[in-house]
């Protein structure tokens, strides 16, 4: 069983204390949670939410039912009313207008004489009764959270009292995962990839909803001894990521779409002086501003084509938190491997979307180490930057490791990074650019993951690249419930695009559903490109907002079973 | 002469004969030698240009990138490993023009890095357009009735935003630049100096003998702390140029926000993937 939460409110109303206070209490409490942010970009005013799902097993996307309308504001009960079911509530502060149950709240009224800034924590206390559960998990949640202890008092009381006045309306199964697990979202599990794999400098410009890497990465820098700099701009912050990774330190810079216009001759740059970086964009709908706080795909093309000129480039879209955490982890590795720049692909929706996962298992990752030894080079034997070999991977020193100087260079140059002009030069040297990609793409590109009945009994392949993953698992499901046979590729490395189990696929029998949160098809056009094959349906979203699974599953039935 | 070896790689280059960019590569290759550095040692970011190749031209590490962005991967690299020298060196156009908000910012961070700027006040490998500092009063191919706006003084710029040392050179003051150079290294913090150089090919008004009839060097007496004397050293143009470090401040630098920094350099320090347990637990 699932419950869905909403909590809606304008700007400023406290929406992420509150979030951040219930989900938690949740979590402790052992029950899976999935939660998506819908927030506007302003400071003040508007209308936010964050719909919090909670269930008795693994809960991958959002909902569009609700449960529990919890109103921080009039708007919100005239927004997300339609979506309350039957068996729904409303929690409010006043008398909703609406025909749906309603529990009344006077939240301002019960904060007003104990802390009128705690006032959310009244609707905690009323949600965490509502959903039949105990305050315990809460109230250590509300120690830890705040500093002052007055403050921690004021919340105590609050919750206690808005617990007292609500009124049990559904109950949640006990104790569904008993594993350490962690809860998250998904710019945090990113981070931690990179602090994991060794990072120890990162550079970015602000930009939403990439922001929260750097933030996070920042509050670390003393614990483990990582440097973070807010850059002048994203020009400055990808050519200050690649100075670093020159010196031999592992780095990395995170933006938006229009960051990632700004960073692209810095990736080129990365390309022809193989110079390894990994590059974060976190998409939200263009072009220029676009949406800053929503989530789109519509990067894709512009990533994987990402600056003038031919380099090898790998870009890779996670689909999940765990994904994100360990493959982010795995871009370093391969950044170093390969000598080149790997961007990561992610999206607004995974970013601000929190869930429990099981505890990282750390004990089997490495941070592989791609430098030349020193000791080979302490005779005669001669440093070449470029020194072409039989994979195209050139020895990689840093400057000052060895007795010997070496140069890098944006222009196309000879073995020791000199400039040259000569064709022959250039063939080579492109061609032991070139010749890295494909060592990549056969050792290391991961195929994409099958979900689904066996292979050769479906009708219909559907097919993702990236953060889709949860809500197409989930209209699997349900289509599954139909009697429906299908199957599901989830693409997480998209460039180079393996395509071996892919073209497993390409018979007359089955057809082939993309579904992606942009307008053009564009992960379905890059299939088109490199295996020839047409896709019949494209399931599309383009207006900011993520995808549901039911909603996959009903534009299915309408739009390609009918 | 020997140590002169230490440091020079190549007499064959892509500058015009009598390009101010050879003696200033001897003054700075002279600066090295007398600071007994070793060729590993130092690093040097560069943008694009003309003056940009000289990492190409020098026995030194170098990082010979975009145009415009020579400062960022320096302060990238001096992060990296502080223990070497770090050189930033462009022509007036990649590092006021297509460079201008970088140098802006890194005033304001003071990383401990040598800025070289080979100012000719003219584009040279694009062949002659105006850059920011080109005077008034010339004519190119693209600015055919003179220049919409007025010339850029770097020096002024640097001593508005109190930068914490600030020198002009000069190529035709060869011994002066060398100890200008070595006082920038020996400078705690970030140490900018403007060198005049002619651009024999493309710019026929600021000549040798232009900048030799104009220049003098700054007196022993001159006090290189006082910002409001500097500041009037630093109008100074159209009848004389000041030689020298026109101002000198001791300032916090970029690394002092890091007491980790200051251990071994950060590329040799070691890092394990289960570092992150600790910060785990607030997932908990």
């Amino acid at each position: 069983m699932k419950i869905n939460i909403l909590i809606g409110g304008e700007a400023g109303q406290g929406l992420k204390t509150t979030f951040s206070i219930l989900g938690k209490a949740l979590f402790r409490m052992e029950f899976n949670l999935f939660s998506t942010k819908d927030y506007m970009s302003r400071i003040r005013g508007g209308h936010n939410f964050i719909k919090l799902r909670v269930g008795d097993e693994k809960i991958t996307g959002p909902a569009d039912e609700i449960d529990i309308l919890v109103a921080l504001n009039k708007e919100t009960v005239k927004i997300h009313e339609e979506n309350v079911k039957n068996r729904g509530v409303i929690i409010s502060e006043e008398k909703a207008e609406s025909s749906v149950e309603n529990i009344v709240i006077p939240a301002g009224e019960i904060a007003k004489d104990v802390n009128p800034r705690a006032l959310n924590t009244v609707f905690v206390g009323a949600v965490l009764k509502a959903l039949g559960v105990n305050t315990d998990n809460c109230q250590s949640v509300i120690r830890e959270y705040f500093n002052d202890s007055q403050i921690i008092e004021d919340n105590l009381q609050l919750l206690e009292k808005g617990y007292q006045k609500g009124k049990e309306v559904l109950s949640l199964p006990e104790n569904t995962f008993n594993n350490e697990q962690l809860f998250l979202d998904g710019n945090q599990a990113l981070a931690l990839g990179a602090l994991s794999g060794g990072l120890k400098y990162y550079s970015a410009y602000p930009m939403s909803p990439s922001t929260s890497i750097m933030n996070f990465v920042a509050q670390k820098q003393k614990d483990l001894k990582v440097v973070v700099e807010q850059a002048e701009d994203e020009i400055a912050a990808i050519n200050m990521a690649l100075g670093a990774s020159y010196g031999g330190i592992r780095s990395m810079t995170g933006t938006s779409g229009g960051g990632l216009a700004l960073m692209n001759e810095g990736i080129g740059l990365a390309g022809i002086t193989e110079t390894p970086l990994v590059i974060v964009d976190v998409q939200r709908p263009g072009p220029a501003t676009g949406l800053p706080t929503r989530t789109s795909q519509a990067d894709l093309l512009f990533a994987i084509n990402s600056s003038q000129g031919e380099f090898p480039l790998m870009v890779t879209a996670p689909r999940n938190h765990e994904v994100a955490f360990y493959d982010t982890f795995r871009a370093l590795n391969l950044a170093d491997k390969y000598q080149i720049p790997v961007l990561i692909l992610s999206d607004q929706f995974l970013a601000d979307s929190s869930t429990n996962i099981d505890e990282f298992d750390l004990s089997n990752l490495s941070i592989d180490s791609y430098f030349v030894d020193k000791e080979d080079f302490n005779g005669d034997q001669e440093y070449k930057r470029y020194n072409i070999t039989d994979t195209g991977i050139s020895p990689r020193a840093y400057p000052g490791q060895l007795e010997q100087t070496f140069t890098v260079d944006s222009d196309e140059h000879d073995e020791y990074g000199h400039i040259i002009e000569d064709g022959d030069t250039r063939n080579n040297m492109v061609e032991k650019r070139a010749s890295k990609e494909e060592k990549l793409k056969s050792n290391d590109i991961k195929e994409p993951l099958y979900t689904g009945q066996p292979a050769e009994e479906i009708d219909y392949l559907l097919i993702g690249y990236g953060s889709t993953y949860g809500p197409i698992k989930e209209a699997v499901s349900l289509l599954q419930e139909d009697k429906l046979s299908v199957g599901y590729l989830s693409f997480t490395d998209i460039w180079p695009l393996p395509v071996k189990k892919l073209l497993k696929f390409n018979n007359a029998k089955i057809e082939f559903v993309c579904i992606e949160n942009n307008y053009r098809g564009q992960f379905a056009n890059l299939i088109s490109q490199e295996t020839g094959i047409q896709i019949e349906h494209n399931i599309l979203k383009y207006n900011g907002r993520p995808f549901s699974g039911i909603e996959i599953y009903n534009r299915i039935k309408k739009e390609v079973i009918q | 002469m020997e140590n002169q070896n230490l440091f020079s790689m190549t007499e064959n280059t892509a500058w015009c004969p009598g390009c101010g960019n050879f003696p200033l590569r001897n003054a700075l290759i002279d600066a090295l030698n007398e600071l007994e550095l070793k060729p590993w040692e130092v690093v040097m970011f560069t943008g694009i240009g003309q003056a940009a190749k000289m990492p190409h031209y020098l026995n030194i590490n170098g990082f010979n990138g975009l145009h415009g962005r020579s400062l960022p991967p320096a302060l990238g690299m001096k992060i990296a490993n502080k223990d070497l020298s770090v050189i930033v060196e462009s022509g007036d156009g990649c590092t006021y023009g297509e460079g201008g908000n970088h140098i802006l910012h890194n005033i304001r961070r003071n990383p401990d890095i040598v800025h070289l700027v080979h100012d000719n006040q003219i584009y040279g490998l694009t062949k002659g357009q105006a850059s920011p500092t080109t005077g008034d009063d010339i004519t190119t191919e693209v600015q055919p009735y003179g220049i919409n706006a007025e010339p850029f003084n770097p020096v002024k710029f640097a001593l508005g935003m109190e930068a914490s040392f600030v020198a002009r050179g000069f190529v035709g003051e060869m011994e002066h630049l060398t100890e200008l150079i070595k006082k920038a290294f020996n400078h705690r913090g970030y140490a900018l100096i403007d060198i005049l150089q002619p651009c024999v090919s493309f710019n026929k008004i600021n000549t040798y003998q232009w900048y030799q009839e104009k220049a003098y060097k700054l007196e022993d007496i001159y006090d290189e702390t006082n910002l409001e004397t500097a500041q009037r050293k630093a109008e100074e143009w159209e009848n004389k140029i000041p030689l020298g470090v026109i101002y000198r401040k001791e300032k916090e630098i970029f690394m002092d926000n890091f007491d980790f920094l200051g251990e071994k350099p950060l590329v040799e320090q070691k890092r394990e993937p289960q570092d992150i347990k600790t910060t785990l637990k607030e997932f908990k």
